[in-house]
């Protein structure tokens, strides 16, 4: 069964579609961001630990999909880790609850530097749906520095990766620097 | 206050009566659809298994306490812990009085009633005591390794053996039903499709049913015909995204690389339709926002049988590996008098042998018109889970069929009255997400929600992961969890 399966797979076109051009907006975003800060020395590799924060998993599935044989984010040398302790970068998705602050903190501060923090999706943005109210704080740069806003309800994942790409063009030029 | 929706009719109701139904749930007279609170009430959602129909009963609380229902039935104490978090009434007798949404650090107390500012530093929370020898405990979240939603769970395990699990939820706490207030028409339908993202289309519909049933609208008949089919595009979508998932937790990831692909395809097939790859914002109060062109049917039903011969064959791969069904066949079993008591729904339910979907047991349009069975397993491990995703996803290609040929022409949507009612119109409406039955309940005061409440179908699942797992390895636990895949933003709002 695996080998018939297998086999169809080799056989028929490769469903992965070609390299997006890295959002222009994003990487002027990036490059005010890095800037700011000590360059990196980062190969042209990216670590992401994600985070919900506070959303409704609509964004969680489209970061999902960035994982699925379309998208397949690992060829670009960017891949999702288990830990904030191994990551580069923070992918945080969602306003930040009240019941998550700590947490959020938490991992930004054992986050190793240098590292970024990408905000996916309209409420992370602070301009989603879940306006003020009682039980969160906001958009993500509420509780931690922002590099890289990715917007969307949910943002596709084809805008996902194209953030992603300027993030790593940025993060390589800083190795050259 | 009128009576206008006919399922969920509303009953004033006294202590005494209030006392009696939670009896009555105990004796699996009733299933217990959703339990709430508001300004000055406590209301209870209770349907009969056997009949189907269904009534809301309604309690005034002058002077802040109600008799507990978890008392008499187990399966309330979640959603009463709730009702003291969110409104700050005390259930009289309730068997565990600690808080569950609210985790001390709001500023305030009883945000749907009092809404009082609170300041005092949250007082540590305190897990269920376990005593025996050689136990050791594993804290484990909110944050989870994956990309998945935040909860904590407590592990207490004796080697490898899980001997208790204890959940901590409300991390995605955001305040959904305090933002319903005020909200007009248009403006709660936004926040119905963001409660929990994989089933916006159910929120959605379960909150244009209730609006609906508050104003006794009618909708096209052609608009019943679509949302239908945008509901079986989600619990397709959903479900391949699951035995993917369950199947990569047990170590088998081609299953996962191809349920991904059909996946994808299918969420390009929404956004190529219908403008949006989860379909949100589609389904509004008096009917749909998109229609369905000539071009887009021919181009759903290429899809729907490329998919169906992609995924027989992953079907027979997922039940020929042995390996894989090493780690699903009797693994995180849940008995069936368990899912009856807590009226436990979707998959969960179905694969320990409880008949019941909202399609089917309290229908509504169009599946009354429609052809099909509900699958049922009775082995209640994460292999049945499976299954009924795979009989699910079978069926849903069918409705699909159906759906496409019987859809009637016509208009998409009926347009909301000009003025609205001035007075208080209440109503509420049960529809099958994939993943179990949403229930929303909602008042409306001159056009503006005045409350809403949301009842996910986690509810009574996730109690039940807590008991599937006892005796099975730590290891074991992503496997259970995935099986579940219970919604942490739905529950926790
Ligand atoms: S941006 Fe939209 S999809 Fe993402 S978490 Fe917020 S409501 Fe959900």
């Amino acid at each position: 069964m695996t080998a018939k399966l297998l086999a169809q797979s080799l056989l028929s076109k490769p469903v992965t579609i070609p390299a997006p051009q890295p959002d222009e907006a994003a990487l002027a975003e990036l490059a005010k961001a890095l800037n700011e800060r000590s360059r990196a020395k980062l190969g042209r590799s990216l670590t992401i630990r994600e985070v919900d924060a506070g959303s409704c998993n609509g964004c969680e599935l489209e970061i999902h999909a960035l994982n699925n044989a379309f998208y397949d984010l690992e060829r670009f040398g960017i891949k999702f880790v288990a830990s904030p302790k191994h990551a580069d970068v923070l992918m945080v998705t969602g306003v930040v609850t009240k019941n998550m602050e700590f947490a959020v903190k938490r991992a930004y501060e054992v986050t190793p530097d240098p590292k970024w923090i990408v905000a996916v999706g309209d409420c992370a943005a602070g301009c989603g749906v879940f306006t003020e109210n009682y039980a969160h704080l906001g958009g993500v740069a509420s509780t931690i520095p922002v590099d890289l806003h990715i917007k969307g309800c949910p943002p596709q994942p084809i805008d996902l990766l194209k953030g992603l790409l300027a993030l790593l063009e940025t993060a390589a030029e800083g190795k050259r620097a | 206050m009128t009576n206008l929706h006919t399922p969920w009719e509303p009953n004033a109701v006294d202590v005494a009566s209030w006392e009696g139904l939670g009896r009555d749930l105990a004796r699996g007279k009733y299933v217990l659809t959703s339990l709430w609170g508001g300004r000055g009430h406590v209301s209870m959602a209770l349907l009969d298994p056997v009949s189907g129909k269904s009534s809301v009963a309604h309690l005034p609380v002058p002077d802040g306490t109600f008799p507990s229902i978890a008392k008499h039935y187990l399966p309330a104490l979640r959603l009463e812990r709730s009702i003291t978090d969110m409104c700050g009434f005390t259930p009289v007798g309730c068997p565990d009085p600690r808080p569950w949404q609210d985790h001390g650090v709001w500023g305030v107390k009883a945000p749907l009633t009092d809404n009082k500012p609170h300041t005092d530093p949250p007082p540590p929370y305190t897990f269920l005591p376990v005593e025996g020898e050689g136990l050791h405990q594993i804290p484990v979240g909110p944050i989870h390794a994956g990309i998945i939603e935040p909860g904590h769970f407590r592990f207490t395990a004796n080697g490898e053996t899980v001997v208790r699990l204890e959940e901590r939820l409300g991390y995605m706490h955001r305040g959904a039903e305090k933002l319903f207030e005020g909200q007009d028409i248009s403006g709660g339908a936004k926040i119905a499709a963001r409660l929990s993202g994989d089933s916006t289309v159910a929120y959605s519909l379960a909150y244009a049913r209730a609006v609906e049933a508050a104003w006794s609208l009618d909708v096209p008949q052609r608009a019943h015909f679509l949302r239908a089919l945008f509901a079986e595009i989600e619990r397709i979508a959903n479900h391949l995204g699951d035995i993917g998932a369950i199947c990569n937790d047990a170590a088998f990831s081609v299953m996962l690389a191809h349920c991904g692909i059909l996946r994808e395809e299918t969420l390009r097939l929404a956004f190529e339709c219908f403008g949006h790859r989860l379909m949100m914002d589609r389904i509004v109060p008096g009917g749909v926002k998109v229609d369905l062109t000539r071009d887009s049917a021919e181009k759903i039903l290429a899809w729907a049988q490329k998919t169906e011969k992609h995924f027989e064959i992953l079907v027979d791969l997922y039940d020929n590996t042995a390996s894989l069904r090493d780690r699903t066949d009797t693994t995180g079993t849940v008995s069936a008098e368990l899912v009856t008591l807590y009226g436990a729904g979707g998959h969960v339910g179905r694969a320990s042998g409880r008949q019941f979907d909202s399609r089917k047991n309290t229908p509504y349009p169009p599946y009354d018109r429609l052809d099909f069975e509900i699958p049922l397993r009775n082995t209640g491990d994460v292999n049945a889970r499976v299954w009924i995703r795979i009989c699910e996803i079978r069926q849903s290609l069918s409705l699909i069929r159906q759906i496409l040929n019987h859809i009637p022409e016509g208009g998409i949507a009926f347009s909301l009255p000009e003025s609205p009612p001035a007075e208080t119109q209440e109503g509420a409406a049960l529809v099958e997400a994939f993943r179990g039955d949403v229930f929303i309940w909602l008042r409306i005061t001159d056009g503006k929600i005045e409350r809403c409440h949301p009842r996910d179908p986690s509810w009574f699942q996730w109690p039940l992961l807590e008991n599937a797992i006892k005796g099975n390895i730590v290891a074991d636990f992503p496997l259970c969890n995935k099986s579940f895949n219970c919604s942490y933003a739905g529950q926790d709002l």
